[in-house]
């Protein structure tokens, strides 16, 4: 067996925390702002879990790196191209209904990628993946019943619920663009190959928007860049510019 | 290793960790919480281990606060806390104890079944659910159509 490229887990472990740390910005941005009360509060929580996931997530990568990097700093500290999570975490939040239903196609991955990492070789990841499990399969269940709920509800509702999910699904396919870092995963046994699991992925939603009386868009185009940081949004540097304010101008404030 | 036999003894250190409330719900203990996984001597260091409910909760670093402050007022001068996170938290390891308490508080504690048995209020059976997600990352919001009341009920994971 030959030694873990730690370089690629690294590169990986970034991944899996920048995914979380974009999105659950993102969704944190909701905070004060939401239909209802009951909504604020879910999605306040679920911005929660995924912070915390970030911490596990990003302070492992920060251990692999061996430069002393805690995960405050890998979150405060990079710019755009040093970020690592899907494009998709990074659109804007549009209506209430484009963002549950950008969470619902996150959940779906993450609940299909994190069943798969908990048999990882790598213990850490694990474990990780074991307790983050738990909570994606809440956030799963609640943004599948509301995107059922809008897809299948009222005329205006399912018409925007269509056109998130027309706006969001070219942005589906990064999820499973396998590259070198995932050759060198998978041939370590520490995560799955992304592209093996696309059917388990289309299982899930396919039920869920079929439910929900929308129609899947048929184009397999897909944008990408955002896995490998080549190229981001220019969402990210807006998102960025609002996350790192206070670390960037009182570097090393604490409370 | 005769300087041991100054230590407290380890059933004396749970005793004090269950009398520590649990900064978001008062009324149980992080013991009748499950949340202590460990209380180890590694030479003259008292090692805690705590595991968290949640990923992201904003109680651990109050948690981790209150059990040094806990130890350190019964004489303890070397603590270490050490974060554990697999297994995962599950509800099950809340104490029968523990449950007991949330019920009489108001909080509808976990069930298998994945919902409420009863309410906390009244001990109704009706009952249906608003959200998913309540006042904090552990608990769901319910209503009772006996009493009208809301409450909480603590979401088993
Ligand atoms: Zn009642």
């Amino acid at each position: 067996m030959s030694a873990v490229d730690q370089q690629a887990l690294f590169q990986f472990l970034l991944r899996m925390g920048d995914n979380t740390l974009v999105l659950g910005h993102r969704v944190s941005e909701w905070c004060g702002h939401a239909p209802v009360l009951e909504e604020d509060i879910a999605l306040a929580n679920t911005a929660l879990d995924l912070i915390g996931q970030t911490q596990f997530w990003l302070g492992l990568a920060g251990e692999v790196e061996g430069k002393g990097q805690d995960a405050d700093a890998l979150a405060f500290r990079r710019d755009v191209w040093d970020f690592r999570n899907f494009l998709i975490c990074e659109m804007p939040n549009g209506d209430f209904g484009q963002t549950l239903m950008r969470q619902f196609l996150f959940d779906a991955w993450a609940s299909v990628t994190l069943a798969h990492l908990q048999t990882s070789s790598d213990e850490r990841v694990a474990g990780i993946a074991a307790k983050a499990s738990k909570e994606v399969a809440y956030h799963l269940e609640r943004s599948a019943d509301t995107v059922v709920g809008l897809g299948d509800g009222t005329e205006e509702s399912h018409k925007r619920m269509q056109a998130a999910l027309e706006y969001l699904w070219p942005y589906v396919g990064e999820m499973f663009v396998s590259d070198d870092v995932d050759t060198a995963m998978v041939a370590a046994g520490i995560a799955p190959d992304p592209a093996s699991l696309r059917a388990e992925y289309d299982a899930i939603i396919t039920r869920v928007l079929t439910q929900a009386t929308l129609d899947i868009p048929q184009s397999a185009f897909a944008h990408k860049g955002g896995r490998d940081g080549s190229i981001h949004t220019e969402h990210l540097g807006h998102l960025l510019t609002s996350m790192q304010w206070l670390q960037r101008v009182y570097p090393d404030a604490s409370w | 290793m005769t300087q041991l036999a100054e230590h407290p003894p380890i059933d004396q250190i749970w005793d004090w960790l269950h009398a520590v409330p649990d900064p978001e719900i008062p009324v149980i203990s992080l013991t009748d919480l499950g949340i202590i996984r460990d209380v180890a001597y590694d030479g003259d260091t008292l090692v805690v281990t705590v595991t968290p409910t949640y990923s992201g909760c904003p109680a651990t670093s109050i948690i981790n606060l209150d059990i040094e402050t806990a130890l350190r007022d019964q004489g303890i001068q070397n603590i270490r806390l050490k974060q554990q996170i697999f297994p995962p938290w599950t509800t099950d390891w809340l104490t029968p104890e523990g449950a007991e308490k949330l019920e009489k508080y108001g909080i509808a504690p976990p069930t298998a079944a994945g919902g409420p048995k009863r309410c906390p209020h009244c001990g109704g059976a009706n009952l249906e659910k608003l959200s998913q997600f309540g006042s904090t990352p552990c608990k769901a919001q319910w209503k009772c159509t006996d009493c009208l009341e809301p409450f909480d009920y603590f979401k088993c994971i």
